[in-house]
């Protein structure tokens, strides 16, 4: 702590050189977290999905409908502690740019195996008794500033009703938060039952199930056990977890770890670059300088430290800028207006993204630091 | 070998004994200092003379732990400072040796108080502390009212001023001063060499100093030359 100041002093030798690169730091880790809620967007919460919750599917694909005579067997597999279904419902609000998305679920069953979405016990209450009932992502709700009592109506673009019409309208009961911050607030969430009812075709059948298994590590044989039960039935299922679901969806778009990866080994590459230069040309001016406080007593691996400490703070600072102010961006929401629902900073890439900070100090640093650690005091006096 | 010049062995702060100093710059060999030898008495105020190249700072350099010779041994204080480790001599010199050099070598980000309290850094000393102690090597040397100038407000010779109070601020046990008035006018310089001089007098500060210039040298106790790497005369006033 008390050569900080000495640090902080030479930072500001040059201060148009330190703001620059202070700058150029800032710059990549504010991509760095841009980039970071774009990846948590685009996997949808992959690493954040519940390790015991599987979903089955049409074995052909998620767009292919199921029995709702099949929540009975699937329920009556070993293993499954709850089971549920959700059906796609497809409807624009005003216009298809107002995208988000819309279910069709069995609310108590669905809220058993959703835990995580937070709904005071009133609005719950009256979800269960409504039928034209829905309750909305705190997101979504604030998107379109819905609140509780307004009738939304939606224009089908699936399921038309009895006698050809599109217009559906429903009442919002409920507004549910999340308890963790990957948690999508933006769905709409209505009665299956009045959607069963009212839909003009379709009746019995449902998107995909839902199934909370008692022991997450069984939960691939439960998955196993539950496509043998529908082996050779007119309709097979795949059943998968619901981490491994959604990576599956994920890779639809390309492998974005992979390019998200690419493209910020290049931005620190670069970043090293621009640090590094700065750390050297900092350190030559300075030769006579280290000579001077070797001379007084500072010894080579203290210099090496001073030299590294400028680095680190230099970077840090950068870095933790450049979170905080992509933090204050992702913090707006969505850029995309709903495409991408689940758009946060995640606590854990913030610590990453100190780290890496820390790191490219680290890295720009040690070869002046070993070069200023190196020097001779009396052929630094001669350069004087 | 030269002669053994110096004071009483047994009063000896400083011993140098049969000292060679070789650099190799590509294939050519410089011999810098020959089989040299020099005691230094505690509480004296030597000069060092000598035309440029005679070795005059690297003698300095080599009592100053700043450089190690290549044959002989060092002395100081009754310690063979050419055989401690880097990290050792790193710290003897922190807390033994005070530098003053020609071109004052001030940090120039920091201000004056901060430049003495460097060396203090490395000390175990609370912040309070070091900076009363900058704060009476600055009034020891007359700067107490410039503490908060940073070096490019002040002139050469209280810049040296400064440079004085910063090898003085540790109180160390031999002050080595390299051309310390080489930059300074009479009227400035003549101030420097007062004030060694008192420190010498006063408070009992061994000093060596490197000049080229009699008027200087005659402020010391004692003078020596050098020449072509070997000691050549000596006087004393």
């Amino acid at each position: 702590m008390r050569f900080l100041p000495l640090i902080w002093s030479n930072i500001l030798r040059k201060k148009a050189r330190s703001v620059l690169t202070l700058l150029s730091i800032l710059v990549a880790f504010l991509l760095y977290g841009y980039l970071c809620a774009v990846e948590r967007a685009l996997d949808q919460g992959v690493s954040l999905a519940g390790a015991d919750r599987l979903l089955v599917r049409h074995r052909v694909s998620i767009g292919q409908v199921l029995p709702q005579s099949y929540l009975r067997r699937i329920a009556g597999i070993p293993g499954v502690r709850h089971v549920s279904h959700a059906t796609w419902f497809g409807g624009i609000y005003r216009d298809p740019k107002n995208f988000f998305a819309q279910m069709a679920v069995m609310p108590e069953q669905y809220l058993h195996i959703y835990p995580e979405y937070l709904l005071p016990e009133a609005q719950r209450e009256a979800w269960f008794r409504t039928r034209t009932g829905a309750i909305v992502g705190r997101r979504t709700a604030e998107r379109f500033g819905w609140k509780v009592g307004d009738r939304i109506p939606l224009q089908a673009t699936v399921w038309p009703k009895k006698g050809g019409e599109f217009h559906w309208e429903f009442d919002i009961v409920g507004i549910y938060d999340a308890a963790d911050p990957g948690t999508d607030t933006t769905n709409f969430l209505l009665h299956y039952d009045y959607l069963d009812e009212t839909r003009q075709y379709g009746r019995g059948l449902v998107g995909w199930y839902m199934v909370r298994v008692r022991d997450p590590k069984a939960a691939a044989d439960v998955a196993r056990r539950i496509d043998e039960e529908f082996r050779n039935a007119p309709t097979e299922t795949k059943s998968e977890t619901e981490g491994a679901f959604l990576a599956g969806w994920a890779r639809q778009i390309g492998d974005i770890t992979a390019i998200i990866a690419g493209i910020l080994s290049a931005v620190f590459f670069t970043i090293l670059l621009v640090a590094w230069n700065t750390m050297a040309q900092s350190v030559r001016e300075r030769t006579e300088e280290w000579g001077v406080m070797k001379s007084m007593g500072f010894s080579n691996e203290r210099v090496m430290m001073l030299v590294l400490g400028e680095s680190c703070f230099l970077a840090v600072l950068g870095g933790c800028l450049g979170l905080a102010t992509a933090w204050v961006m992702i913090s707006r929401g969505d850029p995309t207006g709903g495409a991408l629902p689940m758009f946060y900073f995640p606590r854990r890439d913030v610590f990453s993204g100190i780290a890496w900070a820390l790191g490219l100090g680290l890295a720009a640093g040690i070869l002046p630091a070993a070069e200023a650690m190196r020097l001779q005091i009396a052929e630094a006096l001669r350069r004087t | 070998m030269s002669a053994v010049l110096g004071t009483s062995g047994e009063r000896a702060l400083v011993c140098v004994r049969g000292v060679d100093k070789v650099f190799r710059r590509g294939d050519e060999v410089l011999r810098i200092l020959h089989g040299l030898d020099l005691e230094v008495g505690r509480g004296e105020f030597l000069a060092l003379m000598g035309p440029s190249g005679s070795g005059k700072s690297t003698l300095l350099n080599l009592i100053g732990g700043l450089d190690r010779p290549t044959r002989g041994e060092i002395m100081i204080g009754g310690e063979r400072i050419d055989r401690l480790a880097d990290r050792k001599l790193a710290e003897w010199r922190g807390r033994h040796v005070g530098l003053v050099f020609q071109f004052y070598n001030l940090l120039p980000v920091l201000s004056a108080q901060r430049n003495v309290e460097l060396p203090l850094l490395l000390t175990p000393l609370a912040r309070a502390r070091r900076r009363r102690q900058a704060a009476i090597a600055l009034s020891m040397v007359g700067l107490s009212h410039r503490v908060n100038h940073y070096p490019r407000q002040l002139s050469g010779g209280e810049q040296q001023r400064v440079g004085i109070a910063r090898a003085i601020v540790t109180d160390p046990t031999l002050l080595l001063c390299d051309e310390p008035t080489g930059d300074l006018d009479r009227k400035s310089g003549d101030e420097i060499l007062g004030l060694l001089q008192a420190l010498n007098r006063d408070h009992g500060k061994t000093i060596i100093m490197v000049t080229h210039d009699p008027h200087a040298s005659a402020r010391a106790t004692r003078v020596v030359h050098l020449d072509k790497g070997q000691l050549s005369a000596e006087a004393t006033a």
